[in-house]
């Protein structure tokens, strides 16, 4: 069946992305939409029951070069800036499911502190394997008693000789349950902030287990693990980087965490706003295509306003963060914008779609379950705003 | 090796389309356009090709500036650098174009094969191969799903889709071949490649610059005409009303 496409801009497509985006973006996106829609699309609705997708999808996307968009070609990486990564994100999404975007997307979260450190071991050892697909890695810092308030980490790392043996629990960890290596925060000084140090954690070693695999309103279809840590001996090797750079570390790659998290709101406000534009012109009430009422035209213009309004200003963001400006403040703002935008055009969505809008074969019904954790996840709204705010100077 | 591949921009096949107001083209004002699938197909395998016996993978293509976009997506995937001859569509139809082909065909030396896509999906015509292939007295296997070269013996040997079954033929290179969609899965173009490909050369001739006696059209689109619309779904009571419907209103039975 083949499905006619909608394009959900204002005006021409072309002429937004003109203003952003060149020759290289554009064939990115086509690509990883592409993926998205060959690889992903097909399977999604039985992943997303199943609650995990196949692991192959991993070495699948990292041959298609998807997965490594945004990190270092010398690292086996595809290079590129944050456009780029915003295609790779936003064409996965074309899959339809944050979930399996988040789970393919767990290492653009759990690498970052691995390539920064310029150490050769743990690129060679992590950052290589994971780029191919091979390993599959997750980032640890929220923990059961503390997740806005990083200082709070209370996971310990002491040394002794040449290994630090690690204590700990941590909550809500993405691709956590099939983790290879996890990226984990932990306290080797009292110094709230200056006392925190990333350390390399591997899954076969003694003292780590999942304690549970958590079942969550949305975004099935990744895995998501509280994971303990009881005397864990982490060789010297795996720690990243020297002790106490683990929260500057942080701060550093929230930004791009952000971004994503800005770029996944975008996609499925669209994908949201596409979908109603196809049910309205079929369905029919009355006699005739519910499109035929004012009330839905004006929905469907509210909609398109508010994408056009948050997609402006993540990509904006996105291009001036290629060009190296200070822009903790305006990611902060993208991420809430497409946050808030996904949830009222994916509440909107599920509206005209009426009862099948509740049902979960419908796309956005899934895509409105996602995009609840938007607001939540990678910092919280309220973080956000009080990032703003003191920007601000308040 | 040396292989040529014809690459053809078509509008997305899968985006409502309007037509112009006097019937006789798309209205081109807002589609999007991507490569037509089955020259995917045909570079994929030139690609494949080169990458077991080494060589030059050239892309052709024909028309405006415009299509430039699509040409850099076939760099992308892997091509070595690419041919746009300069000429509207309007001013093709399949018998030029293979003659267009043809002529940059000899231009290029030393070719070993000329891949094209079993046909493009917006004009559907499956001629321009064939009508290649007879201007250039070559030798052709249309409808590849499978192909396999023999360098030292001059030949490739070529699985076609046939009704009901397949056909393999041994072709005397050089040859012309085309691609069934069944032949390979193209490749993601990778943001490396991508990169790489703005560096390489597209030649650009015009109609002057190739040696063509007959530039003439011999079709003219006089008129093209919108599917009928859909009508609405209907659900019936029961299976007795479903057949009945099958019968009598959708003559289906
Ligand atoms: C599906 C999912 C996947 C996740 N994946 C990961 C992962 O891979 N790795 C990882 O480390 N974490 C992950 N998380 C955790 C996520 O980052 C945290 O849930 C988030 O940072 C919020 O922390 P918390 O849950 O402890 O909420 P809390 O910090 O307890 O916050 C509770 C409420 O209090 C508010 N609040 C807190 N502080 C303030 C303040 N100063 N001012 C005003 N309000 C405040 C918050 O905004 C929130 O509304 C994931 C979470 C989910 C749900």
């Amino acid at each position: 069946m083949t499905r006619s496409r909608v394009s959900a801009n204002l005006g021409r497509m072309a002429d937004f992305y003109d203003n952003f985006l060149d020759e290289s973006h554009r064939l990115l996106r086509t690509s990883c939409r592409r993926f998205a829609e060959a690889e992903i699309r097909p399977h999604v609705h039985d992943w997303e029951e199943a609650g995990i997708f196949p692991r192959e999808l991993y070495t699948k996307a990292a041959a298609a070069g998807v997965l490594g968009v945004g990190f270092p070609e010398e690292l086996g990486g595809s290079g590129g800036g944050a456009l780029h990564q915003l295609m790779s994100l936003e064409g996965l999404m074309r899959g339809t499911s944050t979930g399996v975007a988040a789970g393919l997307g767990s290492l653009g979260i759990a690498l970052p502190a691995l390539v920064q450190s310029g150490d050769h071991g743990l690129a060679e050892r992590f950052v290589r394997p994971a780029l191919r697909g091979e390993k599959i890695a997750c980032l640890g810092i929220t923990e059961p008693g503390t997740g806005s308030d990083v200082a709070g980490v209370a996971t310990r790392a002491r040394r002794e000789g040449d290994h630090y043996v690690v204590n700990g629990a941590k909550l809500f960890i993405t691709s956590g349950v099939r983790a290879d290596f996890m990226t984990v925060l932990a306290r080797t000084g009292d110094d709230p902030h200056g006392g925190l140090t990333f350390f390399v954690l591997e899954k076969e070693m003694p003292g780590v287990t999942v304690s549970r695999s958590l079942k969550k309103t949305g975004w099935w279809a990744s895995d998501t693990a509280e994971l303990a840590f009881s005397d864990v001996r982490v060789p010297v090797e795996n720690r990243v980087g020297p002790e106490g750079s683990g929260f500057k570390t942080l701060m550093r790659n929230f930004q791009t965490e952000r971004l994503a998290l800005a770029a996944y709101g975008v996609a499925t406000a669209e994908i949201a706003l596409e979908e109603s534009m196809r049910y309205v012109r079929e369905r029919k009430a009355f006699g005739r295509p519910i499109a035929g009422f004012q009330v839905t035209r004006h929905k469907l213009a509210d909609m398109a306003t508010q994408l056009l309004a948050a997609k402006t200003l993540t990509y904006q963001v996105a291009t001036r963060m290629d060009r190296g400006e200070y822009v903790v403040k305006e990611v902060s703002a993208a991420k809430n914008l497409a946050a808030e935008v996904a949830l009222a055009v994916t509440y909107e969505a599920v509206q005209l779609h009426g009862g099948m809008g509740y049902m979960r074969e419908t796309v956005v019904e899934r895509l409105a379950r996602d995009a609840r954790l938007l607001p939540i996840g990678g910092g919280t709204q309220e973080v956000m705003k009080e990032i703003i705010a003191k920007s601000m100077g308040f | 090796m040396k292989i040529l591949v014809a690459f053809k921009r078509v509008i997305d096949p899968d985006a409502r389309i309007k037509l112009t107001a006097d019937k006789t083209a798309v209205d081109t004002e807002s589609v999007e356009y991507k490569a037509n699938p089955f020259c995917e197909n045909a570079l994929e395998e030139a690609l494949r090709l080169k990458e077991e016996h080494d060589g030059e993978v050239v892309l052709v293509s024909l028309g405006g500036e415009d299509i430039t976009q699509t040409i850099r997506a076939g760099l992308a995937m892997g091509a070595d650098r690419a041919v746009r001859v300069e000429i509207e569509d309007k001013a093709l139809d399949s018998d030029l174009a293979a003659r267009i082909f043809a002529a940059v065909y000899k231009e290029e030396e030393d070719v070993d094969l000329f891949i094209f896509g079993k046909q493009a999906v917006d004009g559907d015509n499956n001629q321009v191969g064939q009508l290649t292939a007879q201007y250039l007295g070559l030798p052709q296997a249309c409808f590849a799903s499978e192909v396999e070269v023999d360098e030292d013996a001059g030949e490739a040997t070529v699985t076609r889709e046939v009704d009901g079954g397949l056909e393999t033929l041994a072709v005397k290179l050089p040859a012309v071949i085309t691609a069934d969609l069944r032949l390979n899965t193209p490749r993601y173009a990778k943001l490396p490649d991508i990169m790489k490909a703005r560096k390489k050369e597209i030649e650009e001739l015009d109609l002057d610059d190739l040696e063509i006696e007959d530039t003439a059209l011999k079709i003219e689109v006089v008129s093209l005409e919108e599917p009928p619309k859909r009508k609405g779904g209907e659900i019936v009571g029961s299976v007795d009303a479903l057949v009945e419907k099958l019968k009598n209103e959708a003559r289906a039975l």
